[in-house]
């Protein structure tokens, strides 16, 4: 769960992908998402053909297999849970190698599975062309309320700055010979934890002043305009108006 | 836990979301009135202009960060903070709820971490139900018990304890509404419960003692322990004496102010060890379903993947296989969000007839000012 | 001097108590005219913060009045004062807010309201005079600490400011890019307020000193003349590093 978090998935480029305005990506990603979601699980060869289109856009990006794998590695928790579905599910059994499986379960294993890797490669794919600010940018223009992306883009911008007083405050403790190795050490860590928290808000009120010094009255002064033409949304939506079309067939077929 | 797409149908993930958003667009208001009466000398007092967005997002980015911190339980194994019971002690339910959701968020949208139509869902078990159970159960305890320090940690452990299997509950809830596929929701409540029970130890131990840690140095930054304020000293021919307090500090009316207490200890007893008892009698026999399972010696190999396999086993401890126990404890957080649940409503209510006056502040979303 | 029609900033009989009871100034009288550069000294706990605090009406409410180029701080004229007088802050991770540099050096222009290529215009040219245009796309985290303060003074400088008013400019600077900010503290044609422990730096770069000592003014003139004046700097906590003496130091460029 929390591996996973410093690993930084954008990847630096300039392919007609990453060149997309974000909320349109943002856009795209997300319906694709519920297409695929909505998708019912007896037309497997539907989810063959999302991954298909998943692939024609890995290439359009320059988005190298091996890194988009690597990255589906984050859904290993739910395949442990989608190969537990068949044995605990409910309804009529088959026997396979000797083990008693429930059809249902297996349909939806199959169904997390498919489901789920679809979704985490369309993100990593989202968040590998798109730049951390220009993803609060998307977040903007598709109308999150301004607040809460002032929240999340204070949150990008300080999370760098407070993990690293966390590691200046390991390296601290390490260096006077302090390792935590059980959970008799946890006093020592939650009391880094508490530091960190006092650090993390008085710095939130410092930053605060110096805002309101610049003339900051509680809204956002809009600086960067990002606007997308027809061409472009056209460009971004093919992806979910194709699956759409994939979607459609799998429930009439 | 964060759910990937596909997990819940897409009705109750829709449902879910349109909940998650609605939760955040109070939130948005209510943590503007708790992060701006926290106003003190020299930090912010009558500067004029709201701290919401540089003080939550300063908290989310430390939420974040802390959740990277590992706490070693042993052999290898440890276990790591999911900061919604911290984070509504530390900075008040609202400021949680937002904090915790721009995490869950930003986790989604760029480190693909959680699927993007089940942020609803995410964000109802983890950052709503979370931050909710855990702030109405401080409260409470703080509430309940004497007023010192030691209460105070000892209520953010129950709180913090409780948030993590409440979550668990509200998940399988959502589950057994819309989940994918046809479990015994039963079982998926026990594994789920149990794992998570143990989970909640962890969160309750880090919890506690992060917050102790805190409330050492700056008593005034913990939003739950507002009413712990130690007295002001007055040096008279340099000996320290208490000052006197004044009219509007003072507590209201000392004799109204223990009956609710009372109330509130009857209740919350009587409803924990009823619960309690009940599940305990009503899960010893297990459905039919179950049984089949069991006498193939299903079960057994079931229980043990939920705890090898699970990245909830973080914590490393074996999982609470008597399914008595679990299913009582099942029925105690059960209670727990009720009681939770009916406090809500009864503060809501009661914040009606004052909120009247505040309408045409919160009303205008950019401009209020100090 | 005139000080009404000249001065940048005028503070006169300033008291502030805290809400809690803690009185931190206790009437403040200084002028400081246009274009002058003034450093304000004084040990820890003397009020320095407080006083910043409120040539931008952070703080207030107290008795007296502050003035800036003629206009009294206050809830009237708050957005303008906040354009005029540019404060940076000690530690620049928290001046700068924003995800990239361009971003944060627009930040104040764009509150007040300006757009489009005006806007682009004025981050350009306040990155040029401290030298830091080619990290225009750059996030802030990725900057030297001498480079952030920098961006730091020109997030404050896009503003165009009447009077810029530092916090402890030099430091954590290293003593090149403590030079380098001295060089583009230098150059520029505002009025400036420093506030330092650094008493050398205040003699290189302050013709004139304030010393700030319990809530009031305890000593104001030529900053040489101060720091040489041995009684006055015990009297206030002040002192100077070892081996420096600041008469064998030849006068320093600019007015006196």
């Amino acid at each position: 769960m929390g591996a996973g978090h410093t690993h930084r998935l954008h990847r630096h480029g300039d392919s007609p992908v990453h060149a997309l305005p974000p909320h349109t990506k943002l856009a795209a990603v997300l319906a694709f998402v519920i297409v695929v979601v909505s998708t019912p699980r007896e037309a497997m060869w539907a989810f063959a053909a999302y991954a298909v289109l998943l692939g024609v856009v890995a290439y359009a990006a320059r988005v190298p297999a091996g890194f988009l794998l690597k990255r589906l590695l984050i859904e290993v928790p739910f395949v442990a849970f989608a190969v537990l579905l068949p044995f605990v599910a409910e309804g009529e059994r088959v026997d396979v190698l000797g083990l008693s499986l429930s059809v249902n379960g297996l349909w939806g294993a199959w169904n997390v599975l498919a489901k789920g890797t679809l979704g985490v490669a369309a993100s990593v794919l989202l968040a590998a062309t798109t730049e951390l600010r220009e993803l609060l940018h998307g977040l903007q223009r598709l109308r999150l309320p301004p607040l809460l992306v002032q929240i999340a883009s204070f949150m990008v911008r300080y999370g760098d700055v407070i993990t690293d007083e966390m590691r200046r405050m390991r390296i601290a403790r390490e260096s006077r010979g302090f390792e935590a190795r059980g959970i008799r050490h946890w006093g020592v860590l939650a009391k880094s934890a508490g530091a960190l928290f006092i650090r993390s808000y008085e710095r939130g009120e410092r930053v605060h002043l110096a805002m309101v010094s610049r003339g900051y009255t509680g809204v956002m002064p809009v600086i960067d305009e990002v606007t997308a033409s027809r061409a472009q949304w056209s460009y971004a939506l093919a992806l979910p108006c194709a699956a759409l079309v994939v979607c459609l067939l799998g429930w009439t077929l | 836990m964060h759910a990937p797409d596909g997990f819940i149908d897409v009705p109750v993930s829709a449902a879910a979301g349109v909940l998650a958003a609605g939760a955040i667009a109070v939130s948005l208001r209510g943590a503007r009135r708790e992060l701006d009466d926290t106003a003190r000398p020299g930090a912010g007092g009558g500067v004029g202009a709201d701290r919401t967005a540089p003080l939550a997002g300063l908290v989310a980015a430390f939420i974040f960060a802390v959740q990277m911190l590992n706490f070693p339980v042993a052999a290898g194994t440890s276990g790591h903070l999911l900061g919604g019971a911290l984070a509504a002690i530390l900075v008040g339910p609202y400021t949680g709820v937002l904090c915790v959701s721009v995490v869950l968020l930003l986790q989604a949208v760029l480190f693909a971490d959680g699927g993007l139509t089940a942020l609803g869902v995410n964000i109802t078990t983890m950052a709503l139900t979370t931050t909710v159970v855990a702030y109405a159960l401080f409260r409470g305890l703080v509430k309940v018990l004497p007023r010192s320090r030691r209460s105070v940690t000892a209520a953010s452990f129950v709180a913090a304890l409780v948030s993590v299997p409440a979550s668990a509950v509200v998940f399988t809830l959502l589950y057994a509404v819309g989940g994918t596929t046809d479990v015994s929701i039963g079982k998926v409540a026990t594994a789920m419960v149990g794992v998570h029970v143990l989970i909640g130890l962890g969160e309750a131990a880090i919890t506690a003692l992060t917050v102790g840690a805190v409330i050492a140095v700056r008593p005034d930054l913990v939003h739950g322990a507002r009413g712990l304020r130690q007295k002001l000293k007055l040096r008279v021919d340099g000996e320290l004496v208490d000052a006197p307090e004044t009219p509007e500090s003072a507590e209201p009316v000392p004799a109204a102010a223990r009956s609710p207490r009372r109330v509130w200890i009857a209740g919350l007893v009587t409803s924990l060890v009823l619960a309690g008892f009940v599940s305990f009698y009503a899960s010893a026999n297990p459905d039919g379903l179950e049984k089949v399972a069991a006498d193939h010696g299903i079960d057994q190999r079931a229980e043990e993947h939920a705890t090898a396999d699970s990245p909830l086993a973080d914590y490393g401890v074996k999982d609470v296989d008597d399914a008595r126990l679990s299913g009582g404890l099942a029925g105690v957080i059960g209670v727990g969000v009720t009681v939770v649940a009916g406090t809500g409503v009864f503060w809501a209510v009661r914040r009606r007839r004052t909120a009247d006056d505040e309408r045409s502040e919160t009303s205008s979303p950019a401009g209020t000012s100090v | 001097m005139d000080p009404v029609s000249t001065a940048s900033l005028e503070v006169s009989g300033l008291a502030f108590a805290y809400p809690d009871g803690h009185q931190a100034l206790f009437g403040v009288d200084f002028t400081i005219g246009r274009g002058e550069r003034v450093a304000l000294l004084g040990p820890n706990g003397a009020g320095k913060t407080t006083l910043v605090l409120h040539l931008n009406g952070i703080l207030g409410g107290g008795a007296g009045t502050v003035r800036v180029a003629g206009l009294e701080v206050g809830k009237r004229h708050m957005a303008e004062i906040r354009r005029r007088v540019g404060i940076v802050f000690q530690d620049p991770d928290d001046q700068l807010f924003m995800p990239t540099v361009r971003e944060d050096v627009a930040f104040g222009p764009a509150a007040a309201g300006v757009k489009g290529a005006e806007l682009e215009a004025r981050v350009d040219r306040a990155l040029e005079r401290v030298g830091m245009a080619e990290f225009k796309n750059r996030p802030p985290h990725h900057l030297s600490f001498g480079q952030r303060r920098r961006v730091a003074v020109a997030t404050v400088l896009a503003m165009e400011p009447e009077i810029l008013v530092l916090d402890e400019p030099s430091s954590n600077l290293d003593p090149a890019s403590r030079r380098e900010l001295a060089d583009i503290l230098r150059s520029l044609d505002v009025t400036v307020l420093m506030v330092t422990h650094d008493l050398p730096y205040a003699l290189e770069l302050c013709p004139r000193a304030l010393v700030l000592s319990d809530g009031v003014i305890a000593a104001d003139g030529p900053t040489a003349d101060l720091l040489a004046d041995d009684a006055l700097m015990r009297a206030h906590r002040l002192e100077l590093p070892y081996g420096f003496d600041p008469r064998s130091v030849p006068a320093p460029p600019g007015r006196g």
